[in-house]
C-alpha cells in the first residue's frame, strides 16, 4: 500500500529524516514511535505530500507521490498534531466544507455526517464553534474531518497529545474501530499508546528506524532478555566485582551503574536468556562475603527497549 | 470547482466575522470625508476627485483585507490541513485571490450612492463613472494579488500588511516621483505606476495597454505567491 525508499529530509544543515525505507500494507495499524524531535512528524508530512523529501521516493497504492500527488491526496485523510482546524467555524460547517472540498457528492453528505457523528461521538456538538471545544472534542472533530470522504489511509500525528486519560481512552477506541477496516498510521511518543492501538510498531530515533516489528513480536523479544540488577555495600572495588561475576557461566556482560543509595555500588548484569543465571550468580556472591543490598531481575518491557534504543549519545 | 469552495469559505469568513463590516466602514468614512469636503467648493458634478483618491486609499485598505489570507493559516497551522486536502496549490491561490477581489468589489458597492447623489445635484457624465468603476475593480484585484503575495511570505499578519501596503503605495506613487530617477529610467518607471493606468481608465479611455498592465500585476502577484508557497516545502 505504502512504500517508502531511502526517504531523507534536510532542514538546512539538520538532517531530520535519514534515509529510511519501509512498507506498510493494507489494513495495518502502524505506530510511529520515537522521542520528541526524532523525525516522526517530518516522516508523516512527507507521506502526506506536505513536505517534499530531499531525496528518496514514496509510492502509495502504486502511484508516485512526486507525480500523482492529487490522486494520492484523495485516498488519504490526515490530521496534523493538535488538530489545527479553523477556529471560528461551526463544527457542522467545518465538516460540510471538508466534504465539499474533498469532493463528496451532495446526496452522500448528510448520511456520512451522521455516520461520523456516531463513530466519533460528536452528534451533540455540531452547532458549537470549533474554537470553544475542549482538546478531546476538537481531536474527535479532527478525526471526523480526516475520515469524511472515507479514505483508505488515515494518518494521525500525535492524536492523544495533551488529552486527559478518559479522552485518551475514547480516542483509542475510535482509532481501533477505524483500524478494523482502514490503514492507519499514527505517531506518538507514548509507548503504552502504540502498544494498545497498533499492530505494528516502528521506532524512530534521530531520523533512523531503530526497530520495526509486529507489536507482539517486539514484546516477546523484550521478555526474552534477562537483566539482573545488583547492589553491594561498598566492599572492595568495582573492577573486582566485574571480573569475578563476569566469569560466571551464562553471564554475557556486566557493567557498573551510577547512582543508587550512598555507600553502595550498583551493577547491571545481562544473562543468557536460555538459562537462568540467578542461582549461579548468587552462589558466587556467597563465596565472597560481600554484602548484598539489592538483587532483582528487571521486568523487561517495551519501555525498556524503547529507552535503550533511543538513549542519548 | 475546488477553487470555488476555497473562495466561498474565505468570502464567508469575511462576512461572518466583523472584518468586512469594519473595513467597509473605514473605507466609506475615509473616501466620503475626502471626497465630499472639497466637492462643494469646486461646484462640479463629477466623481473625478473620488477616483483620484481611490488608489491611495486602496493601498492600505486592500492589504489590510488580504493580510490574513495566508499568514493566519501559517500561524494557526491550518495551512497544513489545507495543503493536504485534495486541492492543488493553484486552486488555493485562485480561491483566495478571488475572495480578496470580491471583497474589494464589495467595498465599492456602497459608493455607488455617490454618483446617484451627485447626479441629483447636477448634470453627471456617466461614461467616466462606468470607466472609473471598471478601473477600480481591476485596481482592487491587482492590489489584492500583491497583498496575497505579501501574506504568503510570513506568518505574521502585521508584517504581511506592511509589506503589502508598501508595495501598493510604491506602485501608486512611483509616477509622481519620477524626477528622482535618471531620465533613461523614466519611461519604464512611468509605465510601472498604477495610478496613471487607473486614471486613464477612469477618464473613460478604454486602452488595452491599461488593462494589460493590471492583468500583468495580478499575474505577477499570483505567480510570486505560488513560488513562496512552493518554497515552504
Amino acid at each position: 500500500m505504502i512504500h517508502a525508499e531511502g526517504l531523507t529530509k534536510d532542514y538546512g544543515n539538520l538532517r531530520a529524516v535519514d534515509g529510511i525505507t519501509f512498507d506498510i500494507s493494507r489494513g495495518e495499524v502502524l505506530g510511529l514511535l520515537g522521542p520528541n524531535g526524532a523525525g516522526k512528524t517530518t516522516t508523516l508530512r512527507m507521506i502526506t505530500g506536505y513536505l517534499a523529501p530531499t531525496s528518496g521516493s514514496i509510492r502509495i497504492g502504486g502511484r508516485s507521490i512526486q507525480e500523482d500527488l492529487l490522486e494520492i491526496k484523495k485516498t488519504m485523510g490526515y490530521l496534523p498534531e493538535s488538530a489545527p482546524l479553523y477556529k471560528d467555524m461551526l463544527v457542522y460547517d467545518y465538516l460540510v466544507y471538508a466534504a465539499e472540498i474533498r469532493g463528496l457528492e451532495k446526496e452522500r453528505r448528510m448520511e456520512r455526517l451522521k455516520e461520523l457523528a456516531g463513530l466519533c461521538g460528536i452528534g451533540d456538538i455540531m452547532h458549537r464553534t470549533v474554537g470553544e471545544l475542549s482538546r478531546g472534542l476538537k481531536q474527535r472533530v479532527g478525526i471526523a474531518y480526516a475520515m469524511i470522504s472515507d479514505p483508505e489511509i488515515l494518518i494521525l500525528d500525535e492524536p492523544t497529545a495533551g488529552l486527559d486519560p478518559n479522552q485518551i481512552a475514547e480516542i483509542r477506541e475510535i482509532i481501533r474501530e477505524i483500524g478494523k477496516k482502514k490503514t492507519v498510521i499514527l505517531s506518538t511518543h507514548i509507548l503504552s499508546e502504540a502498544e494498545a492501538t497498533c499492530d505494528r510498531i516502528m521506532i524512530i530515533d534521530r531520523g533512523r528506524i531503530v526497530a520495526d516489528d509486529a507489536t507482539d513480536a517486539l514484546k516477546q523479544s523484550a521478555a526474552g532478555r534477562v537483566v539482573i540488577h545488583l547492589g553491594f555495600r561498598e566492599t572492595g572495588d568495582a573492577d573486582e566485582v566485574i571480573s569475578l561475576l563476569g566469569t560466571v557461566e551464562g553471564v554475557e556482560k556486566i557493567e557498573r551503574v551510577d547512582g543508587g543509595e550512598p555507600g553502595t555500588s550498583h551493577f547491571r548484569l545481562y544473562g543468557d536468556p536460555a538459562s537462568d543465571v540467578r542461582d549461579r550468580v548468587y552462589d558466587k556472591i556467597r563465596e565472597t562475603g560481600w554484602r548484598l543490598t539489592e538483587f532483582y531481575r528487571e521486568k523487561r518491557t517495551l519501555e525498556a527497549i524503547f529507552r535503550e534504543l533511543t538513549r542519548e549519545g | 470547482m475546488r477553487a470555488f469552495t476555497v473562495f466561498a469559505k474565505e468570502l464567508r469568513d469575511y462576512f461572518v466575522s466583523p472584518i468586512a463590516y469594519i473595513v467597509i466602514s473605514i473605507f466609506l468614512l475615509v473616501t466620503g470625508w475626502f471626497f465630499f469636503t472639497p466637492f462643494f467648493l469646486f461646484n462640479q458634478a463629477s466623481l473625478r476627485d473620488f477616483f483620484a483618491l481611490l488608489p491611495i486609499v486602496f493601498s492600505f485598505i486592500v492589504p489590510a483585507v488580504t493580510m490574513r489570507l495566508f499568514s493566519e493559516e501559517f500561524n494557526m497551522g491550518s495551512y497544513e490541513i489545507l495543503e493536504t486536502l485534495p486541492v492543488t496549490t493553484r486552486d488555493i491561490i485562485i480561491g483566495k485571490f478571488l475572495a480578496a477581489a470580491a471583497l474589494a468589489a464589495a467595498l465599492l458597492v456602497p459608493t455607488l450612492a455617490y454618483p446617484l447623489i451627485v447626479s441629483l445635484l447636477g448634470d453627471l457624465d456617466w461614461g467616466p463613472i462606468a470607466g472609473g468603476y471598471l478601473g477600480a475593480l481591476f485596481l482592487g484585484a491587482a492590489y489584492g494579488a500583491i497583498g496575497l503575495f505579501a501574506s504568503s511570505l510570513t506568518k505574521n499578519q502585521i508584517i504581511a500588511f506592511i509589506v503589502g501596503a508598501v508595495l501598493c503605495f510604491a506602485l501608486t506613487l512611483i509616477d509622481k516621483m519620477l524626477f528622482f530617477f535618471p531620465p533613461q529610467a523614466v519611461s519604464v518607471l512611468s509605465y510601472l505606476g498604477a495610478d496613471a493606468h487607473f486614471q486613464n481608465i477612469s477618464r473613460g479611455i478604454i486602452d488595452s495597454r491599461d488593462f494589460l498592465y493590471f492583468l500583468s500585476i495580478i499575474f505577477l502577484g499570483l505567480y510570486g505567491t505560488s513560488l513562496a508557497l512552493e518554497n515552504r516545502k
